[in-house]
């Protein structure tokens, strides 16, 4: 059985101008001590959908899920004292600035020892010293002194190997990681991406990376989903993905990557924007970006092709001849 | 060398003061700590490093927005009396900026038209006119339509909107335009699109270019020199390509073994940079590097390593690697 699995994942906000539809059907599963991540561009929900799995947006939002099951919980009916209990023990998050996810008015230590203190019924010296291991583990120098700094006196790697440690204070099961090394430099970037893989790897966790870097999910993950405007329109494992994308939007994004571009030659660019509330196209939603677009895109919203692990949302995915290059 | 260089920078720093509180002295913090380089016509050099490492410093000095503690700064031959003195105005205007954050750097309360017009009204005679029909043609330029002109800035997405930064910056026709991570709040797809208006605007203006940037995979695109800095200081200077293809100082090599290529057959091992850059404020002794350097010896903590030709590239490095 998956770690996570979600059916038809919808989240709508309500808003002054009427319904927005954040995130459309995503579907997706996760397996013990797999690393999926999950890319696309901003506002292509792929924070809410992880947030809505938490349990953690605002009222108005609208939630709604064939199924939502996490580890044999059903995360739709769950009330909020289980699943106070359940966030932050088998399942944790790991959120994108550091600097403002920690509270300012207290320590680092008191911190995590919240944490602890909720999820186990560890005394006081216990969780103390488990906290002081967990700085250790996540690689913050002189533990002992740092346990009594305050977040404005850390750095942002510092902070996010804070963040991270208060996320595994409990040996979760699933770790969600929204963009966590997004604010921070090259070189603290991959001690952070390592640490967790790390880490990831010795609890064998599942870990949910988002991200917009296509980079870091080359080097990180095993299977890869790439969501746009609200809806998963591929989702492959990664080497397939980066040698074959099916879906037009995947090849145009990669081919768009500079690295990936000869020098001498322009870029590939997508030409317009992701389309926001008020302009959703009909039927698919890239039909107005993309070149191999004909009436069937413009009218009909294509439906997901489900294979088994990967899934292309296109009337036309594209297709690869045996010979590569070709 | 024929080539003449536009913009001429030598070992220009700039120290701030810290206040530490009523009981301790001030304390000095070397933001930009001896920078030199030259800047030619229609090329691009390419300032990279982390966080605190000095770029920014160094754009706000060669913008002129601050004076330098010390050092030289020409711009096509002019030497500008920089230290204390304030700058002419004719020479300003040559060097323009265009900043990271298109949300943060436009005025909410002005269309674009007033945005690319307040500098023509500031520095040069045209009329209302006038002035009108050079914003209308800047903004054709960058890609825009010329509906967009009475546009307010929220109106647009953050690709349009860095193009409007774009057009504001050459609006007075500089001679060099400062890049502070242009690209880097842009999606993957707008990206691509900034970093082809950006090349198509080089070649019809002959602009130089000072881009400054952390994403590698961006700077080797468009880079033609690269300056690499660490702590306040150039440690490698030189040609893009020799740089990327075999570089020589081990920070450089850590910074471009930790940025993450777009290749999943590519994972490989990367250098592992134990801890984080040093304090500003508790600068340690010798190469500001060598407590994190992987090939640090026992004289690197003794003296400074002085930026020296190894080949055609600059390397402030005791041990440069082969």
């Amino acid at each position: 059985m998956s770690l996570l699995s979600i059916r038809n994942l919808s989240v709508r906000f309500k808003t002054a101008h009427g319904l927005f539809t954040a995130v459309e059907n995503v579907s997706l599963d996760v397996e013990h001590g797999e690393v999926l991540a999950i890319v696309g561009e901003s506002g292509s929900g792929k924070s809410v959908a992880m947030l809505a799995v938490m349990g953690l947006l605002p009222w108005t939002a609208e939630i709604t899920a064939d199924e939502l099951v996490f580890d044999g919980v059903d995360l739709n009916s769950l009330q909020p004292k289980a699943r106070r209990e359940l966030n932050g023990g088998s399942m944790s998050m790991i959120f994108q600035e550091p600097m403002t996810s920690l509270n300012p008015c207290f320590t680092v230590g008191a911190q995590i020892d919240e944490m602890i203190r909720f999820h186990t019924d560890e005394d006081k010296q216990q969780r103390k010293q488990h906290a002081l291991e967990l700085l250790e583990q996540v690689g913050i120098p002189d533990p002992q002194k740092r346990y009594h700094d305050y977040p404005h006196q850390m750095s942002g790697g510092m902070s996010q190997r804070v963040m991270i440690a208060m996320a595994i204070a409990c040996s979760p099961r699933l770790l969600i990681a929204d963009e966590p090394s997004t604010a921070l430099d090259v070189t603290i970037q991959a001690q952070i991406l390592e640490l967790l893989l790390d880490l990831q790897a010795t609890h064998d966790m599942g870990l949910i990376l988002i991200t917009h870097d296509m980079g870091v999910v080359a080097e990180t993950a095993h299977r890869v989903v790439v969501q746009y405007a609200g809806q998963q329109v591929e989702m492959q494992p990664v080497l397939e993905l980066f040698e074959h994308p099916r879906h037009p939007y995947t090849a145009a994004l990669l081919s768009a990557l500079p690295e990936r571009a000869r020098r001498d030659q322009r870029l590939p660019t997508i030409p317009g924007v992701v389309p926001g509330q008020f302009d959703r196209p009909q039927g698919c939603l890239f039909n107005p970006r993309c070149r191999f677009a004909d009436d069937r895109c413009r009218t009909t919203p294509p439906l997901a092709a489900a294979a088994d692990r990967a899934l292309t949302l296109c009337h036309y995915p594209l297709s690869y001849s045996p010979e590569p290059g070709a | 060398m024929s080539k003449q260089a536009i913009l001429r920078a030598r070992n220009l720093t700039r120290y701030y003061a810290v206040n530490r509180g009523a009981f301790k002295p001030n304390a000095t913090v070397k933001a930009l700590n001896g920078a030199s380089f030259d800047v030619f016509p229609g090329e691009t050099l390419a300032i990279v490093g982390e966080s605190g490492c000095g770029k920014s410093t160094l754009a706000r000095v060669l913008t002129m927005i601050e004076s330098p503690t010390s050092g030289t700064l020409e711009i096509e031959g002019n030497e500008i009396a920089l230290v204390g003195g304030k700058p002419p105005d004719e020479l300003r205007r040559h060097v323009q900026i265009v900043f990271q954050n298109p949300y943060g750097s436009l005025n909410p309360r002005k269309t674009v038209a007033t945005m690319l017009e307040e500098p023509l009204k500031l520095n040069t005679a045209l009329d209302i006119a006038q002035r009108r029909a050079a914003a209308e043609e800047m903004i054709a330029k960058v890609g825009l339509r010329p509906e967009h002109a009475d546009r307010y800035p929220h109106m647009f997405s953050g690709g349009q909107r860095q193009r409007i930064a774009i057009a504001r910056a050459l609006m007075l026709n500089p001679k060099i335009l400062i890049l502070d991570e242009p690209v880097s709040a842009l999606d993957l797809s707008i990206r691509a699109q900034i970093l082809n208006l950006l090349g198509d605007l080089q070649d019809e203006f002959g602009l130089a270019y000072i881009f400054i940037s952390h994403d590698l995979s961006v700077v080797r695109r468009i880079a033609d020199d690269i300056m690499v800095m660490y702590f306040g200081k150039p440690v490698e200077v030189g040609p893009a390509d020799r740089i990327f293809e075999k570089s020589r100082h081990p920070y450089t090599k850590a910074l471009f073994s930790a940025t993450p290529v777009a290749d999943p057959r590519r994972r490989r091992q990367r250098i592992r940079l134990v801890g984080e850059p040093p304090s500003p404020l508790s600068p340690p002794p010798g190469c500001a590097f060598a407590p994190r350097c992987p090939n640090a010896q026992a004289d690197c903590s003794n003296t400074e390593p002085p930026l020296e030709f190894r080949g055609p590239v600059e390397v402030a490095c005791f041990h440069p690697l082969d």
